[in-house]
Order: C-alpha cells, then sequence, then structure tokens
C-alpha cells in the first residue's frame, strides 16, 4: 500500500499548485490590462480545451523533445495542477465578478486604492463563495490523480495493475479494494466540501 | 529535437481516422449517460426507500472514485465475477464505464431541473387524477429537461475531453494512436500536440455554441439562475 501514499503525495501536491494557478488566472481574467486577460484567457481555454491525460502525455513524452525531462512525478503534479488550476481559476473569477457592484463604489468612494478593494474587500467576500467550488474541485483531483499511473507512477492504481499481474486469481478483490479505498481518501473531502457549501451559505446570497 | 512538419502531416490522417473512434465513443457513453442518469434521477425519487438508498449511495460512490479504476474494474475484473459477469470489447466497456460515470452528474442535473417544478405541477396532476407515470411522463419532464440542456451539452464536452482514458483499456482512440505511432518512431511530440490540437478544435467551439445556448435559453425562460458545475 505504498501507492497510497504516493496518491496522496500528489493530491495534496498538485492541489497546492492548482489553488496558486486557480488565484493567478481567475484574478488575471479579471485584470484591467487587456494583455494580461488575453494571456490568462488563453492559457485556461488552453487546459480546459484539451484533455487532461493528453497534456499529462505531453508533459511526459513530448516535452523531452525540447530538452525539458520530467519526472513522472512532477510531469504529473504538473499537468494535474495546470489543468484543475484552470477550471478552479473559474471559480476564483465567478467569485470575484459576484461580488455586488456597489461594494467595489463603496470602496472606490472611501478612496482606497485597487490593490485595498481587492485585499480588503472583494476577496474576503469572494473567497466564501470559491470554499464549496473548491472543495469539488479537490475530489476531482483525487479521481484525477489515477491518471499519473498512465505515465509510470507507482501510485494506487498502478500498483493495483501490478498486483493483478502476479494475481490473475484475485482481481475482482484488488479492483473492489482500490474503489474502497479512493472512496475512503474521498470522504473527508466530501465532507468537507459539504460542510463548506453550508457555512458559506450563511449570511451570503451566492447561489 | 524539433517539431517536424513533415512528419507530422505524414501521421495525421492517421490520427484523424482515430478520431471516429474518439467521437463514437463519446456519444455511446453519452447516451448511456443520458438514460441512465434518468433511471438514476427517478429512483431516487421512488416511493420504495431502499431504493432511493440504493441509488444514493451508488451515485456517491461512483462519483468520487476515478473513472480510470472505474474502467479497470469492468475491464479485468467484471468479467470474473460469478454469474453475472461477462466479458465485453474494449470499446463497449469504454463507453460503458464513462457512460456509467457521467450518469451520476446527469442524473443531478437531471435533479436541479425536477427540483425547478413548482410542487403545485405536482398538486395539480394529482388533482386531475393522472397517474404517477403520467405525471412524470407528460407535466414533470416535459418542462424539467428543456431548461438545463446546456448543462446536458457541457457534459458532452466532459465526456469528450475524458475519452482519452480508454487508451488505458486499449481502446485505439486518438491517443491510443498517437502512443502507438511514438512508440514506433520515437517521436512522440507531434502526435501527442497533434491529438491535443485536435481536442482543442472540437471542444472549444462546441464550448461556445453551448454558452449562446444557454443565453438564449435564459431569455426563454426568464431564468437569472445558472446553478450546475462547469466542469
Amino acid at each position: 500500500m505504498n501507492g497510497a501514499s504516493i496518491t496522496v503525495q500528489i493530491l495534496v501536491l498538485s492541489a497546492a499548485v492548482a489553488f496558486i494557478i486557480a488565484f493567478i488566472a481567475g484574478l488575471g481574467r479579471v485584470s484591467r490590462f487587456k494583455m494580461v486577460r488575453f494571456v490568462t484567457t488563453v492559457f485556461v481555454e488552453l487546459f480546459r480545451g484539451t484533455s487532461l491525460l493528453v497534456q499529462m502525455f505531453f508533459f511526459f513524452f513530448a516535452l523531452p523533445a525540447f530538452g525539458i525531462t520530467l519526472t513522472p512525478f512532477a510531469a504529473g503534479v504538473i499537468a494535474l495542477g495546470l489543468n484543475y488550476g484552470a477550471y478552479a481559476s473559474e471559480i476564483v473569477r465567478g467569485a470575484i465578478v459576484a461580488v455586488p457592484q456597489g461594494q467595489i463604489e463603496a470602496g472606490i468612494a472611501l478612496n482606497m486604492t485597487r490593490w485595498q478593494r481587492m485585499r480588503l474587500i472583494i476577496l474576503p467576500q469572494a473567497v466564501r463563495m470559491m470554499l464549496p467550488g473548491f472543495g469539488n474541485i479537490s475530489i476531482e483531483l483525487l479521481k484525477g490523480t489515477s491518471l499519473v499511473s498512465l505515465v509510470t507512477l507507482a501510485d494506487m492504481t498502478f500498483q493495483a495493475n501490478m498486483l493483478k499481474d502476479s494475481n490473475t486469481g484475485a482481481v475482482i478483490e484488488i479492483y473492489t479494494l482500490l474503489l474502497i479505498l479512493y472512496f475512503l481518501i474521498a470522504l473527508p473531502l466530501i465532507l468537507t466540501a459539504r460542510w463548506l457549501e453550508k457555512r458559506s451559505g450563511k449570511g451570503v446570497t451566492a447561489r | 529535437m524539433t517539431w517536424d512538419w513533415n512528419f507530422a502531416m505524414q501521421i495525421f490522417p492517421e490520427i484523424f481516422r482515430a478520431m471516429w473512434i474518439t467521437l463514437a465513443a463519446t456519444l455511446a457513453a453519452y447516451l448511456i449517460a443520458l438514460t441512465f442518469g434518468l433511471v438514476l434521477t427517478l429512483l431516487r425519487r421512488a416511493r420504495f426507500k431502499p431504493l432511493v438508498w440504493l441509488a444514493v449511495g451508488f451515485i456517491e460512490f461512483v462519483r468520487s472514485t476515478p473513472p480510470l479504476v472505474q474502467l479497470y474494474f469492468l475491464f479485468f475484473a467484471f468479467p470474473q465475477i460469478p454469474y453475472i459477469g461477462f466479458a465485453l470489447n474494449p470499446f463497449l466497456t469504454g463507453a460503458l464505464g464513462l457512460g456509467i460515470h457521467y450518469s451520476t452528474y446527469v442524473s443531478e442535473i437531471y435533479r436541479s431541473g425536477i427540483e425547478s417544478i413548482p410542487k403545485s405541477q405536482w398538486e395539480a396532476s394529482t388533482a386531475l387524477n393522472f397517474s404517477r407515470m403520467q405525471t412524470w411522463v407528460r407535466i414533470i419532464l416535459p418542462q424539467a429537461i428543456p431548461p438545463v440542456v446546456p448543462m446536458l451539452g457541457n457534459y458532452l464536452i466532459v465526456l469528450f475531453k475524458e475519452t482519452p482514458l480508454l487508451s488505458a483499456i486499449l481502446v485505439v482512440e486518438m491517443l491510443q494512436t498517437a502512443k502507438i505511432i511514438g512508440s514506433e518512431t520515437w517521436r512522440y511530440l507531434e502526435p501527442i500536440t497533434i491529438v491535443g490540437l485536435l481536442f482543442l478544435l472540437l471542444s472549444y467551439p462546441s464550448s461556445l455554441l453551448i454558452q449562446r445556448v444557454e443565453r438564449s435559453m435564459q431569455r426563454m425562460y426568464g431564468k437569472q439562475k445558472r446553478g450546475g458545475v462547469t466542469l
């Protein structure tokens, strides 16, 4: 069950990458500079428009052609982080846009700088709306981690496939156990996401 | 090693042919998802409670475990289950696996459509002495489904982008073709890039189209709410 620890490591690291990317790209898309908006939109659409597995293969198999060789672990984390980061950036953008216009106007009236408005007024309200979405993304991310087995990283799925090859009699048990293990890892995420959904609904008219 | 146009042109027809497999798998999985999703939705509203628990448990479990592992399960383990197991070819396994996985998402969409139907509609059909079946088929579903069509359309695109998973159970769709070309020629850059571009070329315009449909439907139904996941 070494595979489980690899799966969790990948999950945590790529979640960190994804959320950082999400904030950068989400903020970039509401930037006042056209260039920044353009670049981030291209990035987001590129990663949302193609398939996660194709991206992972690209990082793993195609990048060496440019002299960049990534370990399976790095390729997995980068592909997962960028892909889900692109999806999560839509959540960030949606939440920022959902902050009522009046709040921004009030910030202007109080003579705040753009940065102050973003940091003190918009983000604190927007983050609350983002949380349930982030919870869902992290469950999606967990499911995405199983793809790293296809770039030869020895995660849970990979180990199960190896076990299958050595014990052909216990295939049903192996894959049932694997599904249950994934569910057990997902369970805390599901419960947290649900809790966040309930919490964030309080006092705000997010939805 | 850099990008080689000649090589790219040479392998393009092969990948393009594999695109039809990808599209066929997408469509097959989508039809399964739409049908089975509806079944799940109706089960969730069944009067017999254990059915409801079964449906909810199934949805939660399938939604939170990786589709890749579910495909492996269907492909390797399912045929060995005594009495009920039977072997399917990779294509059907793939379509079934992805179809079932996304049916759980689709059923959530149906549910949101059904829940948006005012209670008075149910009461009115009770008052008019419609049977339960008639209420569903003639009153509730015709009102519940059309508003959620754009959201259902989103899942067609999501499914399309999930089909590379089928390469793991050796369906020769686009990505598998690219992998085969790569392993034969030791050039992965061109095939994988072409696959990526084809995905983008097909999915981006369709998502723009769905956005337009969504906007025009919002006008039609006068709704401002736009719930649902955008994954």
